[in-house]
């Protein structure tokens, strides 16, 4: 482990942040949070060709930049950071992995560079339930052979649903979890776009109801390939998350030098301060879990599930932290629309219990613990 | 070139070709002392090879990995070494460095005062100079190790009419003597590692000040920077004897009967930090880890412990990189007390009503009672955590400084 970024790691997050300081300020993130579809395709298609972010985890070989897991968790904190609206978690990170351990040769030659390149825009619908990131706790089921699979079910929390070109679904079959790929716009398909706190990140329910499907991979062997995307999932969401939480940090310290009351600014205040420095340590100690883990993945830790459920649960803490001090620090300020506190407290809100919330990962990574002791 | 690859080889082969386990422990530490791998990362003319501290873990983890013995490092005599580097004089340096590290001389730290904890510079220590040496008149408590020490680094003040900060010497004073008497003090974990220290016109050496007249401050300081650093939250490394190494050699014995004396007031210290190495096995072996209110505790402690020891590192390479310190080397002391904190709340859920109980009733021998009355020194030895919090938020966040009423010269100041 080296603990620190290199130089160019460094100069790549310069570069992304420069990127979505042009594109992305916060008033271009209130205007996109107000669309219908929540989704901006001009700001999509400059990440795609200008910076190659859409590819960045997926391997040279299928159209991407090639990049570790580390390049990855730095261009999630910057999306975290200025709140990115964009299909990116769903298509460059949790389908594009999927597909990456799951799929065959020739799928991931088909699927990969158009993801790639933002060209196509796919997502994993394998929630279902209260949401529990368990890929095997499903009721979605699929029949057929070969080529020819009819899917039904309801996935839930399907992410951006309603921009995708299409769906890899999980259905159990006769041998047991299998990765369906489901086209967008297929009879059959039903998708609910659910009202949302985050505005600025779109879940839906699908529906499947004797939906075609063709077949990822292998039949019945999905799980393996689909828990790997998952960790990889799960510390990307972390470093989105302690993005988030350090930017409400800085906007809410320099707030607090800024808000003078009894003739004094509000950042003199010894509770303050001593506020102030708990809330610097909660980031601090959630940013090196996410980075820590990042670089684990990059270097094929074993423990990586466990890590990921340390950073995932660490950092939705830290975020939703982040989110309850940052609005008490602003007082009544910070309960009105239009000040930006709120927008950043809603993605906290809704990272704290997508991919599964705090108890959920708790629990796994202790499990994880016990059997290492057992070892 | 070197690099830890190299270092870690060329360390194994010193040791290959002169450790000798019949050797004394004065022998063994002189020559340790004299080649620069007892202290690797203290300079070259002075004990060291002038390692970055990276290449210094390296070479500890070999000693442990080979199961030799290293120099001596217990108690505060390597904060008594740091201080002395950046701010002693030569013949100060010749006199005490070597001693340090061979263990011949113990350290204690004479700071703390009845009327001043965290306000430190409000030390009314009154010492005035007398021919060629002063005359110390004052108070000193909570002082570790006191009672056994040989040397104390002492802050008191020594001009009335500079104001709080300017007015303070710092000196090495020798604890051997008369005017210098020391009483245990009983903490509330029964044990008695600190002191009070009553300087009835003890002396002290005129070449014993260190650095300018006046600028005791400074030198404090620097002192205090190296014990926070010190709690930066990094686990204990591997102790000796998790290693399965033939320990029949002389000098362990006589290491083992150091340590009984010169460990004895740290023995409750594993305890204090919380024994986050415990919270796992506690729960299994008393099945706890199925209470699923117990597992989220847990998981939020090892989450916590594990973070902060990431934090640590994280500083640490940026430090051997030369990058500019971060915020993230500042917290290692803040998070070391939440820690604490947390294990004592986990191992309290695992133990239940055993909590209660102490030494040989208590769970593991006693050792889970000693956690939970010891916790609460960890946010108050070595700077309160509201101290800390005031100069991270000062310092690192700069926000605005707490306003004082302790300006102009010390003896109008209101003393506490
Ligand atoms: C186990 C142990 C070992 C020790 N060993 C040594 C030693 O070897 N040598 C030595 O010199 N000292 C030693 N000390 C003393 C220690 O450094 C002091 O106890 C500590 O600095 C606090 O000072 P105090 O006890 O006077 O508390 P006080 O300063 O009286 O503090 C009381 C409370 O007020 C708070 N407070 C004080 N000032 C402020 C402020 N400005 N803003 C907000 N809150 C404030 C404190 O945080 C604390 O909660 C040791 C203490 C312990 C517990």
């Amino acid at each position: 482990m080296e603990f620190q970024f290199t130089g160019e790691q460094e100069q790549f997050r310069e570069f992304v942040r420069r990127f979505f300081n042009d594109t992305t300020p916060t008033t271009e993130v209130r205007r996109i949070m107000e669309t219908e579809s929540g989704f901006d395709e001009s700001i999509w298609q400059r990440l795609a060709n200008e910076l190659s972010l859409t590819g960045i985890s997926i391997p040279e070989a299928y159209g991407g930049s090639g990049f570790g897991t580390v390049e990855l968790g730095i261009a999630m904190e910057e999306m975290g950071r200025c709140l990115y609206p964009s299909p990116f978690l769903a298509s460059s990170v949790l389908a594009a992995k999927a597909l990456e351990f799951v799929a065959g040769e020739n799928q991931k030659a088909e699927l990969l560079p158009a993801i790639a390149a933002g060209e196509k825009i796919a997502t994993l619908a394998f929630l279902e339930n209260e949401g529990a990131p368990v890929v095997t706790d499903i009721n979605c089921t699929a029949q057929g052979s070969d080529s020819e699979f009819k899917l039904d079910g309801t996935k839930q929390f399907v992410l951006d649903a309603t921009v995708a070109d299409y769906f890899l679904v999980t259905a159990m079959t006769d041998k047991g979890l299998s990765l369906f790929q489901v086209d967008g716009s297929t009879a059959g398909l039903n998708i609910n776009a659910l009202k949302v706190i985050d505005q600025t990140r779109r879940v839906s329910r699908v529906e499947l109801n004797n939906t075609p499907g063709e077949l990822i991979g292998e039949e019945g062997a999905a799980q393996d390939g689909l828990e790997q995307a998952l960790n990889i999932a799960f510390l990307a969401l972390a470093n989105e998350s302690v993005g988030g939480a350090e930017r409400l940090f800085e906007d809410t310290l320099e707030y607090t030098k800024l808000r003078r009351q009894f003739g004094r600014t509000i950042a003199s205040f010894q509770a303050i301060k001593h506020r102030m420095t708990e809330y610097l340590l909660n980031v601090e100690l959630a940013k090196s879990a996410a980075y820590y883990t990042a670089e684990a993945a990059d270097i094929g830790a074993e423990d990586l599930a466990k890590l990921a459920s340390i950073a995932k649960a660490s950092a939705s803490e830290a975020y939703l932290q982040a989110g309850i001090e940052s609005i008490q620090l602003h007082g009544g300020i910070g309960f009105t629309w239009e000040n930006n506190t709120h927008l950043w407290f809603k993605r906290a809100k809704s990272s704290e219990v997508f991919l599964g919330d705090p108890a959920w990962h708790h629990a796994r990574m202790i499990e994880r613990m016990v059997e290492e002791q057992a070892a | 070139m070197i690099n830890e690859q190299t270092v870690r080889k060329e360390v194994r082969a010193w040791l290959e070709e002169h450790w000798d386990p019949n050797l004394s422990l004065l022998e063994w530490r002189t020559k340790l002392t004299d080649t620069g791998w007892g202290m690797p990362d203290w300079p070259e003319e002075w004990y060291g090879k002038g390692y970055p501290p990276l290449l210094a873990a390296a070479v500890e983890e070999e000693f442990v990995r080979f199961g030799a013995v290293g120099v001596a490092k217990a108690g505060i005599r390597l904060l008594a070494g740091a201080t002395l580097l950046e701010h002693g004089s030569e013949d100060q340096k010749k006199q005490f460095l070597r001693r340090i590290l061979t263990g011949e001389d113990t350290w204690c730290q004479l700071f703390s005062e009845p009327g001043s904890g965290s306000d430190l510079a409000g030390s009314t220590t009154r010492t005035v100079k007398e021919g060629d040496h002063w005359i110390v008149n004052g108070q000193k408590v909570w002082t570790t190790s006191a009672h056994h020490a040989d040397w104390g680094l002492l802050l008191a003040r020594t001009d009335w009419d500079a104001p709080k900060h300017k007015g303070l010497t710092y000196f090495v004073i020798d604890m051997h003597q008369d005017g210098v008497v020391t009483k245990q003090l009983r903490q509330m974990n029964h044990h008695a590692s600190f002191n009070e220290v009553f300087m009835t016109d003890a002396v002290v050496e005129a070449h014993h000040q260190v650095g300018e007249l006046g600028q005791g401050w400074g030198v404090a300081l620097t002192t205090l920077a190296h014990e926070r650093r010190r709690a930066d939250g990094l686990q204990p490394m591997a102790s000796a004897k998790d290693t399965e190494i033939d320990r029949s050699g002389s000098i362990y014995k006589e290491e083992r009967a150091e340590n009984d004396v010169m460990m004895a007031p740290y023995i409750w210290y594993p305890q204090r930090a919380g024994r986050v190495d415990l919270a796992l096995p506690r729960a299994i072996e008393t099945g706890k880890i199925d209470d699923p209110t117990v597992v989220q505790e847990l998981a939020r402690l090892l989450i916590l412990s594990s973070s902060a020891e990431w934090t640590a590192r994280r500083a640490r390479a940026a430090q051997q990189a030369g990058k500019p310190q971060g915020p993230e080397g500042s917290l290692g002391k803040l998070a070391a007390s939440q820690v604490a904190r947390a294990a004592a709340r986990v191992h309290t859920a695992v133990s239940g009503a055993d909590s209660m109980l102490m030494d040989e009733d208590s769970p593991r021998d006693g050792i889970i009672g000693e956690i939970l009355i010891s916790v609460p020194a960890v946010s108050i030895a070595g700077g309160t955590d509201e101290i800390q919090r005031n100069i991270i938020a000062e310092r690192v966040l700069d926000m605005p400084k707490e306003a004082r009423s302790d300006t102009g010269p010390f003896k109008d100041v209101l003393k506490n």
